[in-house]
C-alpha cells in the first residue's frame, strides 16, 4: 500500500499549530451579539417570577428571553441516530430547573459587559426543592425531576420519570444463579466510577445569523452537525430546509459536543432578532452546564472451576444520568456489550440495571462511552478472582478471553439502545497484545511487585480491554469526490473532523483507491448544506463506517475514470486501465493522463463533471482490542502513586495511518489515566459543583504521565477499509483497573472507587 | 483608554477598556492565535512573550502592558520549524493548544535549556488534552536538540 500506512502529517496540521483563525469563536460574524446564559443556584426548583424589566433597560441590551419566549417542545440534546434512544426530557428553556447551572434565561447585548450587568439585574423568584444529589437514592425519590408531563422516550427504554428512572436494561443467558452453584471459586465486588469531565480545550461555541436567502446558519462546534440540524428544527418546530449547520475545525470534543450545547441559545436569539449572535462558554461553564461522564456502579459477581475456567459473570449496574436522560440507556449497555464478549466461554451471563436521574450535571456521552466504566469493575474482579484461583491473571485471561473467529452472543442481544447484530470477530489479536505487553512490561520478572525501599514498593497489573467500529446497523456516513480539472480531487464528507485527524486519512484512503498521492485530494468536512450526510465522529465510527464510504465513492470514482478514458481513447472499457496518472491501453500504446482527460471533460470534448458517490452502513462492528500494562510505584507512607511505565499494545487493524493512531492511543490512555488517578469530582451538600475550574479538577500534565509505550500488532480487518479498524476510543478504557489491579499488585490495596487518590490508598493501607 | 504596545515588532495604539484583559485585547484586534482555554491562568493556551518572557494573557490587564512588548506565535519565525517537527510527529490533534505551547517552546530553545526533565518542568503549565504530550515531547525534544 502506497498512501494507506503513509505517517503523512495532518492536512491541517500547520494552519492550526500557527494560530490560523480557524475555531467557531474565530470565524463568527464581527458584528454577532454576545449571548450569555442566567444559569440556575438551585439543584432543583421551579421558576415563579422572572423580572426582566430592569435588564432589559441596560443600554446595548438587545433581548431577554425566558421560558415564556421560546417553544417548549420537548427534544434530547444527545446527537444519536434517530429514533434517538435517549428520552426527550429537554426543553430550550423550562420553568423547572434540575440542577445548578441549569438554563433560566437567554441574554444578549451588543458585547460582554452590558450582558455581564443584565445577568445580574434579572430578578427570578424560585419554589426550591430537595433535590436529589445521591444517585443510590433517586429511584423512588419524593422529589421528582421530571414531573412534567410532555417528557417521553421514542420507544421502551425502560423509562419510568415518576420513579426518576431514565431507563432500565436487563438481559441473562443461561442461568446464572444455577450455574453459579456449580462453581468452585466465587467473588463478589461492588466497583465506582467518577463523572469524569472532558476538558476539551476549545470551550463550547456556537454563532448564527440569518443568510440571504432568510434561512438559520449556525456555525457551531460540534461532533454532530446533521444531528444538531435536525435537533434545532425539532425544538424551534422549523423546517430543516431552513437551516444550515457549519461546523469548522473543533478544538476537541470527546463525545462533549456529541451534542446540542450552546446553538439553541444563540439560535433563539437570532430567530427573535433577526442578527448574528454568538456564544462562547466559559470554562466554569463547561464543567457545571455541558456533559461528564456518567458516574456508574456495578456489583459483579464471577464464578469460576478451581481448573480456572470462567463460568459465570453476573454484572449489575446503577447509571446517574444527572438532571437529563442524555445517553443515559446506551452508555449503560456499552458496560456491558463492550467487556463481556471478552470472556465469551462462560456458561451463563447476566447485564442488569437502572439509569436514574439526579439534580447533577448532565451526564452524556465521552470517550469510552460505559465501555470504561465496565471494564474497571470487570477487569478489576477478574484479578481478584486470578488470585483467589491462584492463577496468573495474565494467564487466566490467556485461558478465558475471545479468539479470532470466535463470537458471543452478547453481539447479537446487546446493541446501542436496542437488539445488536451476530457477529463472528474476524480480526482478533488480543492473544498477540498480551504477549507483546508482557515482554514490554517485562511482566515474568516484575510480577507482582519489587521493593524499592522502606517505603517505595513498585507494582505492575493489566486489563485487557474491546470497543467497537461505529454502530452496525446504525451509524451511516456518505462521501462525495469530484473530479478537478488539474486531476485533483474534491473529497466532501459529512464525517466530523475533531482534531483527530480523520480528513487526512479519508484522504489516505480515497488516494490509496485511485493511486494518487493523498496531496491530490482536497478534503472537506462538514457542512449540512455542501456535505452528504454522516452520522458524526463518535463510537469509533469515522475510520470504519466514514472510511469504507469513502472507499467505495473513490472505488466508483476509478470505474469512471476509466470509462471517460476509453471513451477518450477510443477504446472497449475493457481494454484500458488507470495507474493514477494515465489512463492507458493494457497491451497497446494509447494513453491519456487524468489531467489531460479532466480538462477536456470540463471544457471541450464529452464535457462532463466526474462526481461519485457512496453511503456506507456496517453490517458489523468489529472490535478493536488491546492489552494494557501499569507499572507503578507506590509510596507507603503518603499513599501516593507513581505511574513508571504505562504499554499499551493495540489491535486496531491496519493502521492508515501510523502516527495519528499512535497519538489517538497515547491521548486515549492519558485521559484514562487521569480518570484513574487525578479528576476527582466534588459536590457541595446543595448540589454545586465545587471542581468546576482546572485548579479543583486536575487533568494530568507532562510529569504525570510517566514513560507511556504504545504498539501495534499486526493485523487485517476484512470487513475494514484497508484492513482498518477504529482506534479512537480503545486508549481510553484499561488505564483504572490496570492501575488500580499494578497498585494492589503493590501494595495489598484493592481501591474500587475512582480515582484512585493518595487519601484512599492510605486510609486502606493503615486499615491493613 | 489608549495604550501603546509593540506587538510582534509593530508598533500599535489601541482603544481599551481600563478593565480590559490582555487576551481579549488581542483577539478582538485579530490575534486569533491567542486562544481563551479556562479563564483561570491554569492552561497555558493564551501564552505570549510579554519583553520576551511567557505569560498568560488571560491573566494580565490590558493596560498593564502599556509601553511593553508583545509576542505571539506570529512574530516568531522559529515558530514554523517547531511546527513542522509537530506535525510530522502527529502532535497538532486539535491544536488549540499549540500556539501557546509553540511560543513557550521557543522561548526554552533561546534559553538553551537542552534536558528533557528541565523540558517538561518548565511546559508544566502548558496542557493539552488530547495528545497525551508523548508526540509532543518527540517533536520537542528534535527541536531543541534534547541530549539523550
Amino acid at each position: 500500500m502506497k498512501e494507506v500506512t503513509r505517517k503523512i502529517p495532518k492536512k491541517d496540521a500547520l494552519g492550526l499549530l500557527l494560530g490560523k483563525p480557524v475555531y467557531t469563536d474565530d470565524l463568527a460574524p464581527k458584528n454577532s451579539l454576545i449571548v450569555k446564559i442566567l444559569r440556575s443556584p438551585h439543584a432543583f426548583a421551579k421558576i415563579k417570577n422572572i423580572d426582566t424589566l430592569e435588564a432589559t433597560n441596560i443600554e446595548g441590551i438587545e433581548c431577554i428571553l425566558t421560558y415564556k419566549d421560546v417553544p417548549r417542545i420537548p427534544v434530547t440534546r444527545a446527537g444519536q441516530g434517530y429514533p434517538e434512544p435517549s428520552p426527550h426530557d429537554w426543553y430550550i428553556l423550562d420553568e423547572y430547573v434540575r440542577y445548578v447551572g441549569d438554563e433560566v434565561a437567554i441574554v444578549a447585548g451588543k458585547d460582554e459587559k452590558c450582558v455581564d450587568e443584565a445577568l445580574k439585574k434579572i430578578k427570578v423568584e424560585y419554589e426550591v426543592f430537595e433535590p436529589v444529589l445521591d444517585f443510590e437514592k433517586a429511584e423512588g425519590h419524593s422529589s421528582v425531576i421530571h414531573p412534567e408531563k410532555e417528557t417521553h422516550p421514542m420507544f421502551e427504554i425502560g423509562f419510568d420519570a415518576q420513579k426518576n428512572i431514565a431507563a432500565s436494561y436487563e438481559m441473562e443467558i443461561g442461568s446464572v444463579e444455577e450455574e453459579l452453584k456449580k462453581c468452585d471459586v466465587v467473588v463478589s465486588e461492588r466497583f465506582y466510577t467518577q463523572a469524569q469531565a472532558h476538558v476539551a480545550f476549545e470551550p463550547h461555541s456556537a454563532a448564527s445569523y440569518i443568510d440571504m436567502q432568510g434561512r438559520l446558519v449556525i456555525l457551531t462546534s460540534t461532533q454532530v452537525p446533521f444531528h444538531v440540524r435536525r435537533i434545532i428544527a425539532e425544538a424551534f418546530d422549523i423546517p430543516i430546509k431552513n437551516i444550515r449547520v457549519i461546523k469548522p475545525r473543533i478544538g476537541g470534543g470527546f463525545g462533549g459536543k456529541q451534542a446540542v450545547h450552546g446553538e439553541p441559545f444563540v439560535a433563539a436569539v437570532t430567530l427573535k432578532t433577526g442578527k448574528p449572535a454568538k456564544i462562547v462558554y466559559t470554562r466554569q461553564e463547561v464543567f457545571e452546564a455541558t456533559y461528564s461522564r456518567h458516574p456508574m456502579r456495578y456489583d459483579i459477581t464471577l464464578g469460576a472451576t478451581k481448573d480456572g475456567k470462567l463460568k459465570v459473570i453476573d454484572m449489575q449496574g446503577l447509571s446517574d444520568t444527572g438532571a437529563y436522560g442524555e445517553h443515559a440507556l446506551t452508555t449503560f449497555m456499552v458496560a456491558g456489550s463492550k467487556t463481556l464478549p471478552m470472556y465469551n466461554k462462560v456458561d451463563a451471563v447476566r447485564f442488569k440495571g437502572k439509569v436514574v436521574y439526579t439534580n447533577k450535571v448532565p451526564a452524556g456521552a465521552y470517550r469510552g462511552y460505559g465501555a470504561i466504566q465496565g471494564n474497571f469493575a470487570l477487569e478489576s474482579a477478574i484479578d481478584i478472582l486470578a488470585e483467589k484461583l491462584g492463577m496468573d491473571p495474565t494467564e487466566f485471561r490467556r485461558k478465558n478471553m475471545i479468539r479470532e473467529g470466535e463470537t458471543s452472543p452478547i453481539f447479537k442481544i446487546m446493541g446501542e439502545g436496542r437488539e445488536g447484530v451476530d457477529m463472528v470477530v474476524r480480526s482478533c489479536k488480543l492473544n498477540e497484545c498480551l504477549e507483546e505487553g508482557m515482554k514490554l512490561i517485562n511482566w515474568k520478572e516484575k510480577f507482582p511487585r519489587k521493593k524499592i525501599s522502606e517505603t517505595k514498593y513498585r507494582g505492575i497489573g493489566l486489563a485487557i480491554a474491546m470497543q467497537g467500529s461505529g454502530i452496525a446497523n446504525i451509524d451511516m456516513g456518505a462521501a462525495i469526490l469530484k473530479l478537478n480539472d488539474d486531476g485533483s480531487f474534491n473529497l466532501l464528507v459529512g464525517a466530523t473532523d475533531l482534531g483527530t485527524g480523520s480528513d487526512t486519512i479519508l484522504a489516505q484512503i480515497a488516494a490509496e483507491v485511485l493511486n494518487v498521492p493523498t496531496e491530490d485530494i482536497i478534503v472537506y468536512s462538514s457542512d449540512t448544506d455542501l456535505t452528504p450526510f454522516d452520522v458524526g465522529a463518535y463510537a469509533s465510527s469515522t475510520t470504519y463506517v466514514s472510511g469504507n464510504a469513502v472507499k467505495r465513492a473513490a472505488e466508483k470514482m476509478k470505474k469512471l475514470i476509466i470509462k471517460e478514458g476509453a471513451l477518450k481513447l477510443r477504446l472497449d472499457e475493457s481494454k484500458v486501465d488507470f495507474d493514477g496518472k494515465y489512463i492507458y491501453e493494457t497491451n497497446g500504446n494509447k494513453k491519456v493522463s487524468l489531467k489531460e482527460l479532466a480538462t477536456v471533460l470540463l471544457y471541450t470534448e464529452n464535457q462532463k463533471q466526474l462526481i461519485s458517490d457512496a453511503s456506507y452502513v456496517g453490517e458489523e462492528s468489529p472490535p478493536p482490542f488491546m492489552a494494557g500494562f501499569a507499572e507503578v510505584e507506590v509510596d507507603v507512607e503518603t499513599g501516593k502513586v507513581k505511574l513508571i511505565n504505562y504499554v499499551a499494545v493495540v489491535d486496531c487493524g491496519v493502521t492508515i495511518n501510523p502516527n495519528l493512531a499512535k497519538i489517538q492511543v497515547e491521548g486515549g490512555l492519558v485521559q484514562g489515566i487521569g480518570m484513574t488517578l487525578f479528576e476527582d469530582v466534588k459536590y457541595s451538600p446543595n448540589g454545586k459543583l465545587l471542581t468546576n475550574n482546572l485548579m479543583h479538577y486536575k487533568i494530568p500534565s507532562r510529569i504525570d504521565i510517566g514513560n507511556i509505550i504504545v504498539k501495534f500488532v499486526e493485523s487485517y480487518e476484512p470487513t475494514g477499509p484497508f484492513g482498518a479498524k477504529s482506534v479512537a476510543e480503545i486508549g481510553i478504557d484499561t488505564p483504572p483497573a490496570a492501575i488500580a489491579n499494578a497498585i494492589y499488585n503493590a501494595v495489598g490495596v484493592r481501591i474500587k472507587t475512582l480515582p484512585i487518590t493518595p487519601e484512599k490508598i492510605l486510609m486502606n493501607l493503615n486499615k491493613k | 483608554m489608549k495604550i501603546n504596545v509593540t506587538i510582534n515588532n509593530e508598533k500599535k495604539e489601541l482603544e481599551i477598556a481600563p478593565d480590559d484583559i490582555l487576551l481579549d485585547v488581542l483577539r478582538r484586534y485579530g490575534y486569533h492565535s491567542v486562544r481563551r482555554g479556562c479563564d483561570t491562568g491554569m492552561c497555558g493556551i493564551c501564552t505570549v512573550l510579554l519583553d520576551g518572557k511567557p505569560v498568560p494573557s488571560c491573566s494580565i490587564f490590558a493596560a498593564r502592558v502599556d509601553g511593553h512588548e508583545i509576542t505571539t506565535i506570529e512574530g516568531l519565525p522559529e515558530a514554523k520549524e517547531l511546527a513542522k517537527i509537530l506535525a510530522e510527529e502527529g502532535a497538532d490533534q486539535c491544536g488549540f493548544c499549540s500556539p501557546g505551547l509553540i511560543v513557550n517552546t521557543v522561548y526554552l530553545k533561546k534559553l538553551k535549556i537542552k534536558k528533557i526533565e528541565e523540558v517538561k518542568i518548565k511546559l508544566i503549565g502548558n496542557l493539552c488534552r488530547c495528545t497525551g504530550y508523548v508526540g509532543q515531547h518527540r517533536a520537542i525534544e528534535k527541536f531543541l536538540g534534547v541530549e539523550k
